[in-house]
């Protein structure tokens, strides 16, 4: 139980059970849809832009615990941030929840450190991932694609 | 092998069988390993292991091809399996067994061969809702090369499918009706004899989808009547990679062949070739030898449990387990067929199944938690995903008690 804690964090719960920004940003400038077809997870990120800043950003859909904490707490870190800060943030990120030696980037990703257990359910990486792949479709194309995990 | 034989037919004794799954005596997490995720593969019993060993140490060689002594030992191990598995099944005639990949290559390969050549626009092909995706996607393929179309029978809240419904859709374009026999997100049991019975009546052939039958129900064609019955080796106790396709003979000799190679033809020039018997015909290329000889040990290992004893001890996990879990608050179990075997799927409270899937693996529970290749189950039940356990054979009520606990330990971490 106690090595579920390091994954199931009371900051994961909580947004899993409450998650900010959830709901359609209408209207929105850019918006695409993510899904992992291994889960059946499935979101939508909607964006606002104010020139190449996020002004605003919401999701919606459904998904496990995991994505959709994450989901949330991306929301809360994105909103005012530059494209590039954004991919910058998103490789920080992408190597705490996959790397095995990650853990000094604390200062850089704030509460985000909570998913650092993911590390240990390479299966769960996907559904970490996956509000953050769907944000950069968003960002990068004016006519995004679905992105799939697969 | 003869010694189980003489145990097991006494009496059922998990205990002892569970001793020929070596695999099953490991730690997950630090605890015992409870695998209940047999619908998706099984595990394999030492004689199965030992049948592959035996093969490569002692009779390697290609098959039908040379004519060594090898050669003719790796020959008659394949055409042994083939004679085990007509047994076990009960087929007529041991041409009519066709080894292939699985049961999503024999599918396929009745789709292309057998009902491609036949269909035309507007032509139906009826199925239920309750299929496993490898019983969908072949006929979307032949329906989008020839025009004809796919009609889906309803199922109930229950799971369960309507006789009278499936009847009213076999309608004078139907040329194939396409069944599980048991389904695997739900468990639901589909009366298939009846359906046969019905099909034929008006003419329509019938395949048995019966990847999640052959583990734990006697299954036998001949009584069934089906005109396709498909398989997988790995579901039953066998090696992964290898399956069968049972066809009525007649049926067989007037298809085309599926995959063209070696093996599959009488005599090859430029200007012509002919093409090789039945089964032959539809075995191209050098086949999964090894996996089709573990595939007879798995039978073979099969029938020496005794089905009927095993059909018990499964049925009596399968109450015990929905009995507990629907003592579990805001748990909801999906598929209530009357007739089930084989499986449970729940959702809990509005906890993810993922979420479930990976709080059962922590307390050495293997399940599995998704859609199981069955999408259209997951929306007829407005879910995203269930969590499934399936049982097996070996598995115990401890077994049951060990993933009912597990849940309500979902509970405690989720707080629902
Ligand atoms: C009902 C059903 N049909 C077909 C299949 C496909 O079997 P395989 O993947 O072994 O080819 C499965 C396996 O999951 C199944 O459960």
């Amino acid at each position: 139980m106690s090595e579920l804690r390091d994954l199931y964090q009371e900051v994961i719960l909580d947004h899993n059970k409450r998650p900010r920004n959830f709901g359609a940003l209408e209207p929105a400038d850019r918006r695409a849809i993510g899904h992992n077809p291994l889960c059946g997870d499935k979101l939508t990120v909607y964006v606002r832009l104010d020139g190449t800043r996020v002004a605003d950003v919401r999701f919606e859909g459904q998904g496990c615990a995991i994505s959709k904490a994450s989901a949330s707490m991306m929301t809360e870190m994105v909103k005012g941030l530059s494209r590039d800060d954004i991919a910058a943030l998103f490789e920080s990120f992408h190597h705490l929840v996959t790397a095995p030696d990650a853990g000094d980037e604390g200062d850089h990703l704030g509460k985000l450190t909570v998913f650092a257990g993911v590390r240990e359910y390479p299966t769960r990486v996907k559904c970490a991932t996956l509000s953050w792949h769907t944000l950069r479709a968003a960002l990068e194309d004016e006519a995004p694609q679905p992105v799939t995990t697969e | 092998m003869n010694a189980i034989n003489s145990t097991v037919r006494l009496q059922f004794d998990v205990d002892r069988l569970r001793a020929e799954f070596p695999i099953l005596r490991q730690q997950i997490h630090g605890r015992p390993l409870v695998y209940l995720d047999n619908a998706n593969t099984t595990q394999k019993p030492r004689a199965v292991l030992e049948a592959l060993n035996h093969y490569y140490l002692e009779s390697n060689a290609n098959i039908h091809r040379a004519n060594h002594l090898l050669s003719e030992r790796a020959t008659q191990a394949y055409e042994g399996a083939r004679e085990k598995v007509r047994r076990f099944i009960n087929a007529r005639d041991v041409e009519e067994v066709i080894f292939t990949r699985g049961c999503t290559e024999a599918i396929n390969l009745v789709a292309q061969s057998f009902a491609r050549p036949r269909l035309r626009e507007d032509d139906e092909i009826l199925l239920t809702h309750l299929e496993h995706h490898s019983n969908i996607v072949p006929w979307q393929i032949v329906c989008e090369a020839t025009g004809a179309r796919l009609r889906v029978a309803p199922i109930s809240d229950r799971g369960e499918l309507d006789l009278e419904q499936l009847v009213a859709l076999m309608q004078e374009r139907t040329r194939l009706v396409a069944i599980a026999h048991v389904s695997n997100a739900l468990g639901t049991v589909l009366p298939v004899g009846e359906i046969v019975r019905e099909a034929h009546a008006r003419g329509i052939p019938v395949l048995v989808d019966g990847a999640q039958a052959a583990p734990h129900l006697p299954v036998d064609v001949q009584a069934l009547d089906c005109d396709f019955y498909a398989f997988s080796g790995h579901k039953l106790y066998g090696p992964t990679g290898v399956g069968a396709l049972y066809g009525k003979r007649a049926l067989l000799d007037a298809m085309p062949p599926y995959q063209g190679g070696g093996s599959m033809i009488a005599s090859v020039s430029f200007e012509k070739t002919t093409y090789n018997t039945v089964p032959y015909r539809f075995e191209a290329g050098t086949p999964n030898i090894a996996g089709v000889v573990g595939f007879g040990a798995a039978v073979d290992f099969l029938i020496s449990c005794d089905l009927d004893a095993v059909r018990v001890h499964e049925h009596e996990l399968l109450g015990r387990a929905t009995q507990q879990l629907a003592e579990i608050p805001d748990l909801r179990i999906i598929g209530e067929a009357h007739e089930k075997c084989g499986v449970v799927s729940f959702v809990y409270d509005d906890v993810h199944p993922h979420d479930v899937g990976t709080v059962l693996d922590q307390e050495g529970v293997a399940v599995r938690a998704g859609q199981h290749c069955a999408q259209p189950v997951m929306d007829r039940y407005g879910v995203p995903a269930t969590v499934r356990a399936s049982f097996a054979l070996y598995n115990t009520a401890e077994d049951v008690d060990a993933l009912v606990r597990a849940v309500w330990r979902v509970r405690d971490l989720f707080g629902a």
